[in-house]
């Protein structure tokens, strides 16, 4: 039996790991664009951001996923559904991401741009060089929890039929009727998956402690 | 495009299904504060095995989808004689999958009480459950308990997933409608609404319970 179902795990394995990646990067950006969208000194770009933060905050990405897939067609706007999976996860995940690309940035001490400004720095001199260097750091272990929480995500889309880990699993279950076995394989390939990033936190964050206490 | 007869034609059935939503987030959410708590309690014990296996728990169910813990829960438990139905199974799913951020609050609540705090309940010959339940609880619960509220508003954004199980709530009713007429945007438009006005507005509210317990 493990030599039928494993190849086509390993087929949705793939699927499960592009997803992630493909929306972590995009999030990635999201979440810059609109952290510091959120800081800006003009009044409609701090409301747009704030509108799309909490638009995707406030409803869960299964909502966003089934909105994405099922009701833009609508509008004549048809995503094929690996399109439409990764839209809905990074756009997600991107709205959290701000929260954490703001709230490091803001809580970079005040001190730092003053001096920065005493040292007649321009202002992209003063984020480039003195406020993102300290932001980036902090923000390393909150960004390895949203990979987690994005490759966790990913689960939803076998539930517009996109052929993902769990996807596949729910179509062998309905095959050959051995739950315990494919269910327990999946729960473990999951785990096995997001081990580097915890480890990796796990790490990071060690490693900034080292020396402060 | 968007049709207003038809929305409003299929809001009551939406709202009816929000009673089940609303009624499986609050039973979850009791699962995870429970079984939060002894995860918490299980993870400081001196009994090794206990503490490693409670640490284990936290970190596998953390790291794994909400949705792949159902399906197990669903489909796994009745091979086992354990069949439960889609509510029951669904409520501890969502409690146990919380629980274990739960547990992190509590943990983060627990940390805060200065060790003086134990220092003197020793001091006083308190046994250890009524050094908990007398001195360390109720100190570290009311500050955390905003942080209980956010997690309160991230379930019941969350119980959308239990429709992945059969259970009839808020979302599997819209797909439902949207299947009967082949419009989705309405219904699923309505249910994303609700979600946002809800989850929104009892966010304020716990932003402002914040400020409170802060000022004191």
């Amino acid at each position: 039996m493990w030599f039928d179902i494993l190849p086509s795990f390993w087929e949705g394995t793939k699927i499960t790991i592009e997803l992630t990646l493909f929306s972590a990067v995009i999030a990635f950006f999201l979440a810059f664009a609109a952290g510091f969208g959120r800081l800006s000194k003009f009044r409609a770009v701090r409301l747009l951001s704030a509108t799309y933060v909490e638009i995707f905050r406030g409803t869960s990405l299964f909502v966003q996923l089934f909105w994405i897939y099922f009701a833009l067609p609508l509008f004549g706007i048809m995503l094929p559904k690996m399109v439409a999976g990764v839209l809905a996860l990074s756009l997600n995940a991107g709205a959290y991401g701000s929260e954490i690309v703001r709230s490091t940035i803001i809580s970079v001490p005040k001190g730092q741009t003053e001096a920065a400004i005493a040292l007649n720095m321009t202002p992209w001199q003063r984020t480039r060089l003195v406020i993102l260097p300290q932001a980036l750091v902090m923000m390393l272990p909150p960004f390895g929890n949203l990979i987690i929480e994005l490759l966790k995500g990913t689960a939803l889309v076998s539930l517009i039929t996109l052929s993902d880990l769990t996807f596949v699993a729910t179509v062998l279950n309905s095959s050959i009727m051995r739950p315990t076995e494919i269910f327990s394989v999946l729960l473990i390939i999951y785990f096995v998956i997001s081990l580097p990033f915890t480890r990796g936190i796990r790490w990071i964050e060690h490693r900034l402690s080292a020396g402060r206490y | 495009m968007w049709n207003w007869e038809y929305a409003i034609m299929i809001l009551p059935e939406i709202l009816k299904a929000l009673k089940i939503t609303v009624s499986a987030t609050f039973v979850a959410f009791v699962v995870a504060l429970v079984v939060g708590l002894m995860l918490t309690l299980a993870r400081r014990s001196n009994f090794k095995p206990l503490s490693l296996f409670a640490g284990g728990f936290v970190g596998f169910v953390r790291s794994t989808p909400l949705l792949v813990q159902l399906y197990f829960i669903f489909y796994v438990l009745p091979e086992y004689g354990l069949s439960l139905t889609p509510f029951v199974a669904g409520v501890i799913g969502l409690g146990l999958h919380y629980s274990t951020y739960l547990a992190e609050v509590y943990r983060g609540g627990i940390e805060s009480i200065p060790p003086g705090q134990w220092e003197a309940a020793k001091a006083l010959n308190f046994s250890t459950l009524n050094t908990w339940k007398k001195i360390i609880l109720p100190q570290s619960i009311p500050p955390v308990i905003p942080v209980m509220g956010n997690y309160l508003i991230t379930m019941f954004k969350e119980t959308p997933i239990l429709s992945a199980i059969t259970l009839v709530e808020i979302m599997q009713t819209a797909k439902m409608l949207g299947s009967h007429s082949f419009r989705y945007l309405e219904a699923f438009t309505i249910v994303g609404v609700l979600f946002l006005v809800l989850s929104y507005s009892s966010s304020l509210m716990v932003r402002r319970l914040e400020v409170r317990l802060n000022l004191r």
